[in-house]
This record gives C-alpha cells, structure tokens and sequence, in this order.
C-alpha cells in the first residue's frame, strides 16, 4: 500500500527508523525507535506527499521476557492519500515513558489513555493522563502479563459466594 | 399461569408463626401480594447486550404486560423491580447499590441473564461475579442472553414468590435516617 511512504520515512530518519518489513495481509511496518516518535509523527503529518491526517489508532502489546518489553503499536491512516502504515516502537520496563502525539493529533488522546491505563506506559506531554478504563483507585496496569490472572480490586465490600462454578471472590486467585 | 397459585396459598401446616397471625392479617397479605405481583414496576438497569432481549421480551411479540410488569419506571424510586441486565463491573457496583438502595420498600430484583447472575465467562479483572455479591437477588435468569420464555418464566416465579411472602399494611418500619451533622 505505502512502500512509498516507508521508503521516505527511511531516507528521512535513518537513524531512527531501524528496520522495515512487509507484515501478513501486506501491512508496511516501520520499526522507530522510542526517543524519536513525535519527530517521525510530525514528519508523517506534515509532509505533503504522505499527510497521515488521521489519528493512528494506538495500543501496546506486552512481550513479558524480552527485551525491550512492551511494543507500542502505531495504526496511521491518511484519508487524503488512502494509505497506510505501521509504526511499532519497543518500549523498554525499566523507562516506559514515550513522547505523546495529542499535540499533533487531538484523536490519539484516549488512545494512550488507554496505553497508559492498562499498560503502564506513559505519555510525556499528555494534556491529560488518567487512566482510561480503570477507577482511579486501582493499583496495577491489568493487561501487563505479569499482574495476577484475575486479581480484583473491588470498589466496596462484596460477600463471598462459595460456589465451585463462580470465578473468585473480591481478592482475586 | 403455570399453577393454580392464587388458590392454593395456604400451606398444608401451619406454622407457628402463621398461627399468631389473624387471620384478617393473613387475608390482607394475600390481598396485597396479589395486588404486588401483577402490578410489577420495573426499573431495567441495562448495561449490556442482554438490554436487546429485554426490549424483546418487553414488546408486543412476547409482551410483559401480560404479567402485569409493562410499565419502565426510570427512577429507582417509583420502582419496585429492580432488574439488573447486563454485565456489572467492579466500577459499576457502587451504582447498583445505590439504585438498589434507593428503591422504595417493597422490592425485587431480578438478575437478567448469566453475566448478572454469576459473572459468566467475564471471569476476569474487572468483572464482578454476579450481583449477589453486593445486592440480594430473588431470581436468577440464565441464559446467554435468555430466551424470552425463560424471562417469562422468572417473572413467573417471581410473582409465585411474591404472592408466597408476608405483606403487612402498615408495621413496616422505615430504615432509619442517618443522624444529621
């Protein structure tokens, strides 16, 4: 769809565009490195033969064991050219911090929202980083591989159902 | 109706208790339960996919309103069943409570499909497993989502269960408001 696309974004930022492949189903994934996302995400919008003016859909995906860990994962999307591409940035445990793109595009506020909320990773420059899904009083990012199965955090006192077919009680297992 | 249940109201043995009552409180019960079961008030509190079912079940094709349970009330307080439609989180439950406690004496709550009743395949972080954990349930309807027989059928047995209970006119004592200040 977008080798075009890539093959710019490559000449543009040698450096921080490590890699780039062609996915399953033919999508054109870039692999940036983390200190340069807004950079790479200016550029991508800005630029007169690719405007991704659409917000990329953003998530994460956890890869618990190696390094860096978490994969944030951009969806980019330009309705005035019809093309797309992927950008995947590598997050490492220890500084999960990214630069947040809301400043270049207002739609990708809930997205890293939501990043935040059930990965733990945050967004320098957020205008607004609450969790998304999650009350406030919860402890923990619950879609990380590591937090507990089915640890529940629940908001006020429940009784206890002692039922072989019920998932656990208040405290989780 | 499934049973003859307005006439065989009156248990084989009496118990104690229902020998203390008069026997003119026991018809005022009969009456007012009679009177409770078929002029059910609902308040659907419908959070999930199950909310479809209920608006079939709740239009002309399978209609409540032969069960006397037509009428949504959308204030807990004109409402005297409490049906609970839909998966309830771990964030919701402090609203369910509250609707729950702001309904008017005497009511009723229905849990409306599995994942109210238990949780159902919800068997993760942030889903509460079934709403008895924090509010008391009268009937649990299975079902994912349940037929509207099924529904039918716990409103069924919900009334059974309505008429079978112990109304008073008045020695219902309101709860206690909080102290002021």
């Amino acid at each position: 769809m977008s080798q075009a696309a890539l093959q710019k974004l490559k000449e543009r930022f040698p450096d921080a565009v490590t890699q780039t492949y062609v996915g399953k189903g033919g999508d054109d994934v870039a692999l940036v490195k983390k200190e340069a996302v807004a950079e790479v995400c200016r550029f991508l919008k800005d630029d007169p033969e690719l405007q991704f003016d659409m917000a990329p859909y953003i998530t994460a995906a956890d890869y618990m064991g190696s390094e860096p860990r978490f994969d944030l994962v951009y969806q980019m999307y330009s309705t005035k050219k019809n093309h797309r591409i992927r950008l995947r940035v590598g997050v490492p445990e220890s500084d999960p911090v990214v630069a947040s793109v809301t400043p270049i595009w207002k739609g990708a506020n809930w997205y890293e929202r939501y990043c935040w909320d059930l990965y733990g990773i945050r967004f320098e420059g957020h205008p607004d980083p609450r969790r998304l899904y999650m009350y406030e009083e919860f402890v923990g990012h619950p879609l990380r591989k590591d937090y507990s199965l089915r640890g529940r955090q629940p908001l006020m006192p429940e009784r206890t159902v002692d039922e072989p077919f019920r998932g656990p009680g208040p405290t989780g297992g | 109706m499934s049973s003859s249940s307005d006439l065989d109201l009156v248990p084989a043995i009496a118990t104690r208790r229902e020998d203390a009552l008069s026997g003119l409180g026991k018809m005022v019960s009969q009456g007012l339960g009679w009177a409770r079961k078929y002029s059910l008030f609902q308040y659907p509190f419908v959070t999930a996919c199950c909310g479809m079912e209920f608006m079939a079940v709740a239009a002309a094709r399978y209609d409540l309103d032969r069960f006397g349970a037509a009428l949504p009330r959308f204030s807990p307080r004109q409402a005297d069943l409490l049906m609970v439609v839909g998966t309830i989180n771990v964030k919701q439950a402090p609203i369910l409570k509250r609707v729950y406690d702001s309904m008017a004496d005497p009511k009723w709550v229905v849990a409306f499909g599995v994942c109210a009743s238990s949780g159902g395949f919800y068997d993760n972080y942030a889903t509460m497993q079934g709403i008895d954990r924090i509010i008391p349930v009268d009937v649990y309807i299975p079902g994912c989502p349940p037929r509207p027989e099924q529904v039918l059928d716990g409103i069924m047995m919900l009334q059974q269960k309505i008429q079978d209970q112990r109304h008073q006119l008045i020695g219902n004592e309101p709860p206690a408001l909080p102290a002021k200040g």
